[in-house]
């Protein structure tokens, strides 16, 4: 019993990786994005960014899993996301992309104001682009800056990622339920909560790494 | 030929006027401090001068040719703006040490990057590199830093980093320095190791601007004084005579408080 519950609980835990590891790698970039759109001189486009966090922050994350799960389908007639479960998952990573992208944003723009005015005129005075303004002054200190609370939004997406059972997506959270639905038992809940810990602890040490090598500068 | 001429430069922040026809003339070779009380705009010109901030009226000229001309449509002053730029070194009053770099890779950083830039870097990648490294060693021995190159920012005393600073401004070899109250930031006993800099600089007639509240100092290194007050160029003239002898009451106003 022990070694089917692993098992399952280990491809519920790979579904939950995919859906954490695609999600980072969209919605870094794109929350990079929208923090210049947030901090951009055209005002229409800083209120539709504005609007776009609001929308998405004030909202359930379910909520608009579900929205973009079912939506397509009921509105265009077919399924974009095809019943599969790489279907459920491409549509998880959708939602949970967008959602994390915008409060990304914010901790970004936070980053990049936090550094002083004072680098980005020594930068100019000195010559440099505007991109070598970011790059090789303003990115570094602005990373420094949102470790900490990059962690925590770090750390809530690997739990967050069990909401991807209200499409039927099959992740760990998800494997651990159905033994107690089928079997009556409970001890896969808490071994379960085990594999989250120990993901959730490799994370942690992983960015204890991260601010320790970025300590050399302040 | 004057090395720079300021011509009528205005700058208005809103509805407050900054600068109110600012002209002045500097020799190459010659140091000129700029005086006045907190608020009399002598910071705001030095950042017009470094096209940190955009005047509204008036030109700017570097040894004849019109960097900066107000009548001139902005598209064309944007153009070249960071070759522009580079005609002016600036060492600000909080130093502005970039916090993740040594205090060599602050000094080379930018020539670096320049270098980047030219046709022949791939070809000649090392030694132009290594080219750069020397010069920045020898800017850092020259501000008494030999011994603090791989230091970081934050390990270096407010003295030690504003020399930083000023090698980093003098790697580019601006036709002129400015300094933005240098000295402001720092603790008293610091201010004697980064005067003592600037003074070797005005020996070698390095073109400096120096913007201080440091009256001896400006009297002893400066050839030329120019005395602001909100906005305007009260009195202008030799160091020492705008210190000793000053023609202007508020001038003489000003002076009695320090």
């Amino acid at each position: 019993m022990f070694w089917s519950v692993t098992q399952s609980l280990l491809d519920g835990l790979w579904t939950s990786f995919e859906i954490f590891i695609f999600t980072l790698l969209f919605s870094l970039p794109l929350g990079l994005v929208l923090s210049f759109g947030a901090m951009s001189r055209w005002k229409i486009l800083r209120g539709l960014v504005q609007t776009l966090v609001w929308i998405i922050r004030g909202t359930p994350l379910m909520l608009q899993l579900i929205i973009i799960f079912y939506g397509p389908g009921l509105w265009l007639g077919h399924n974009i996301w095809n019943g599969s479960e790489s279907g459920r998952i491409t549509a998880t990573v959708v939602a949970f992309s967008i959602n994390y992208a915008c409060y990304f944003s914010v901790i970004f723009r936070g980053g990049i104001e936090g550094v002083p005015v004072g680098q980005r005129e020594a930068g100019e005075v000195l010559g440099m682009t505007k991109s070598q303004i970011f790059f090789k002054i303003t990115l570094l200190q602005m990373i420094k800056r949102v470790v900490p609370p990059m962690s925590n939004e770090v750390i809530t997406l690997v739990k967050d990622t069990s909401l991807a059972r209200i499409i039927a997506a099959y992740e760990l959270t998800f494997a651990g339920y159905s033994f107690m639905k089928s079997s009556g038992i409970t001890w896969p809940l808490f071994y379960t909560g085990v594999f989250y810990l120990v993901f959730v602890g490799i994370l942690t040490l992983l960015f204890n790494y991260i601010e320790r090598r970025l300590d050399y500068f302040r | 030929m004057a090395v720079l001429e300021v011509k009528n430069i205005e700058k208005h922040f809103d509805s407050t006027k900054v600068l109110r026809d600012v002209s002045f003339e500097m020799e190459e070779g010659s140091a000129l401090a700029i005086i006045g009380s907190s608020g009399s705009g002598k910071t705001t010109l030095l950042r017009c001068l470094n096209f940190l901030e955009v005047p509204d009226k008036g030109s700017i000229i570097v040894r004849g040719e019109t960097l900066f001309d107000a009548d001139r449509p902005m598209k064309e002053q944007e153009k070249d703006l960071r070759r522009k730029r580079l005609h002016f070194g600036m060492v600000f009053q909080s130093f502005n040490l970039f916090p993740q770099y040594t205090a060599l890779e602050n000094v080379t950083l930018s020539e670096k990057l320049l270098a980047k830039e030219k046709p022949d870097f791939k070809q000649n990648k090392k030694e132009i590199l290594e080219e750069i490294e020397k010069h920045g060693r020898a800017l850092l021995e020259q501000m008494g830093l030999a011994e603090r190159m791989e230091h970081y920012p934050h390990q270096l005393s407010g003295g030690q980093q504003q020399r930083v600073a000023i090698a980093r401004a003098l790697a580019l070899q601006p036709d002129i320095l400015c300094f933005d109250e240098p000295t402001s930031a720092l603790d008293p006993e610091l201010t004697g190791e980064v005067l003592k800099v600037i003074r070797g600089l005005a020996d070698q007639h390095t073109t400096m601007i120096i913007v201080t509240h440091e009256m001896s100092f400006a009297r002893d290194v400066a050839d030329q004084i120019i005395f602001m007050d909100e906005g305007v160029i009260v009195e202008q003239g030799d160091a020492r005579q705008v210190i000793d002898h000053p023609r202007e009451e508020r001038t003489r106003q000003f002076l009695t408080k320090y």
